[in-house]
């Protein structure tokens, strides 16, 4: 953490901030470590600077940008550090399951073992049985994350992987597959917060953040749709309200693909897709980095990686690093306007970021 | 786990008693103060029917810590005769009873045990119903 946020301070030139913000999931479980704001200023050497964590599931990191950004626009503050971080590799898988498993209900879906990803294949199940199409279009998704990975240096994954290898890989949970879900990784991000203030004073390519958030029923089977994320579909129409722009303005998108049929669900939930309609539309290449909607353009969940806290802050980063033009190979061509959307859980919370090319 | 986090939820595990919002009629299965659908704070204690249909199931192979030797175990989406739809594990299934759309009854079963010397916890889980 301490690594990823001396890159975003030098990059930003600060080197105070008013406040810290860390997102991260599973430090009590998997490090038996709580207290990570006082200790992350501590490593950073900001000792005596107000910093918390900020616990959202799968969304904490989203949720700690969320919470800072809330402190620059009270004015309280004019620059807030915003870091998420997590190191999952050092639990063993069935302990990884366990955390996964602390973004449910305990008493419910615990008590039985109904783990994050069966709740997850009884989605993708209803998912192919209402709209009658098979798994491919639903592996897609996994497939597109690789192929924009490629040679993406900060990648978990970085490499391709067909859509063959995806469908022969072995169920996780029937009729979702191994290579259909995030793997278990490490990883930190971060990004610096500024207010009016501090505009003209930072020669740093900026951009503009506009950030909203939703929560939903915690077990989709109590939605009224338990294929739709209501959440994300609130928090997505909030953001394009506050930032008066629509759909049809954004130029790439940033989707919380911890596994193949939450990426479908999102781009369905959130309008970018119709129902039943996303698998056919990533076929025809439409969110291909050359695409209509350029998607996960450094990889997204499955293929940069998942490191649960760090996960919000590295999507915003991207769309960052792209909307200043510094993406490298996988820059999309002069983009304005991008989303990025962390959920928590499967869709208990949802937290939609937009970010404004200046 | 201390008994009373396990114990606080015996009605539901046992015999499948929950709350049903007076108001709007959305199922609680802890007992609620305030209904996650509609905000009343009326409730009446309701035994949901044992018996209904699976809607959709799986077969867990990389578990929680807890289930790691229970593995591979069913989960199912299992529709009540009352319209609740609720999930549960699975048990007492052969290959040609699992299909989506089987009439299933709950039964009384071992769910796991909290290590070596923990209570060991019980509750339900669906079998098919024959006849």
């Amino acid at each position: 953490m301490v690594e990823a946020a001396l890159k975003a301070l030098d990059d930003s030139g600060l080197s105070r901030v008013n406040s810290i913000y860390v997102g991260n999931m599973a430090g009590e479980f998997l490090q038996e470590q709580a207290h990570l704001g006082a200790i992350v200023a501590e490593d950073l050497g900001m000792v005596g600077t107000p910093a918390y964590r900020v616990e959202a599931a799968n969304a904490s990191g989203a949720a700690a940008i969320h919470a800072g950004a809330l402190e620059i626009a009270s004015g309280k503050a004019d620059a807030v550090l915003v870091v998420g971080g997590e190191k999952l590799s050092d639990g063993l898988i069935e302990e990884v399951s366990s955390a996964l498993l602390m973004g449910e209900r305990q008493d419910y879906e615990g008590f039985m073992g109904a783990d994050f990803y069966s709740i997850n294949a009884l989605l993708y199940k209803l998912y192919m049985k209402r709209y009658g199409v098979k798994d491919d279009l639903i592996a897609v998704f996994p497939m597109l994350s690789h192929k924009h990975a490629k040679g993406v240096a900060h990648a978990q994954y970085p490499f391709e992987v067909s859509l063959e290898k995806i469908l022969s890989s072995p169920y996780i949970s029937e009729p979702l597959r191994r290579f259909e879900v995030s793997g278990v990784g490490d990883g930190a991000a971060a990004i610096v917060l500024i207010g009016e203030e501090l505009k003209s004073k930072i020669k740093a390519p900026k951009t503009e953040l506009y950030i909203s958030s939703a929560t939903d029923f915690m077990t989709p089977f109590e939605r009224e749709d338990p294929l739709r994320f209501q959440s994300l579909s609130v928090a997505v129409n909030k953001v394009l309200d506050e930032a008066r722009v629509d759909r049809g303005d954004m130029d790439l998108i940033e989707v919380h693909d911890a596994t193949s049929i939450m990426a479908a669900i999102s781009l369905e939930s959130s309008g970018f897709a119709e129902p039943g309609e996303s698998g056919r539309l990533a076929m025809r290449g439409e969110f291909d980095l050359g695409g209509r909607l350029p998607y996960n353009t450094f990889g997204g969940l499955k293929a940069r990686g998942n490191p649960f806290g760090a996960t919000g802050v590295y999507q915003v980063a991207e769309l960052h690093l792209q909307l200043t033009g510094r993406a490298g190979k996988n820059q999309v061509d002069s983009p304005m306007i991008g989303m990025a959307q962390s959920l928590g859980g499967v869709g208990g919370t949802a937290i939609v970021t937009l970010l404004k090319a200046v | 786990m201390r008994v009373p986090r396990y114990w606080r939820n015996k009605l539901f595990r046992y015999r499948l008693v929950g709350w049903r919002c007076v108001n709007c009629g959305a199922f609680h299965h802890s007992k609620p103060l305030v209904c996650k659908r509609c905000g009343s704070r009326e409730f009446r204690e309701v035994e949901l029917p044992k018996t209904g249909k699976l809607l959709a199931y799986t077969v867990v192979k990389i578990a929680p810590k807890e289930f790691k030797d229970k593995t591979p175990y069913l989960i199912g989406l299992v529709e009540l005769d009352d319209g609740t739809k609720i999930l549960g594990q699975l048990t007492d299934f052969s290959r040609e009873e699992l299909r989506e759309g089987a009439r299933v009854e709950a039964v009384l079963r071992k769910i796991r045990e909290d290590g070596e010397n923990g209570i060991i916890e019980y509750g339900y889980k669906f079998r098919p119903l024959v006849g």
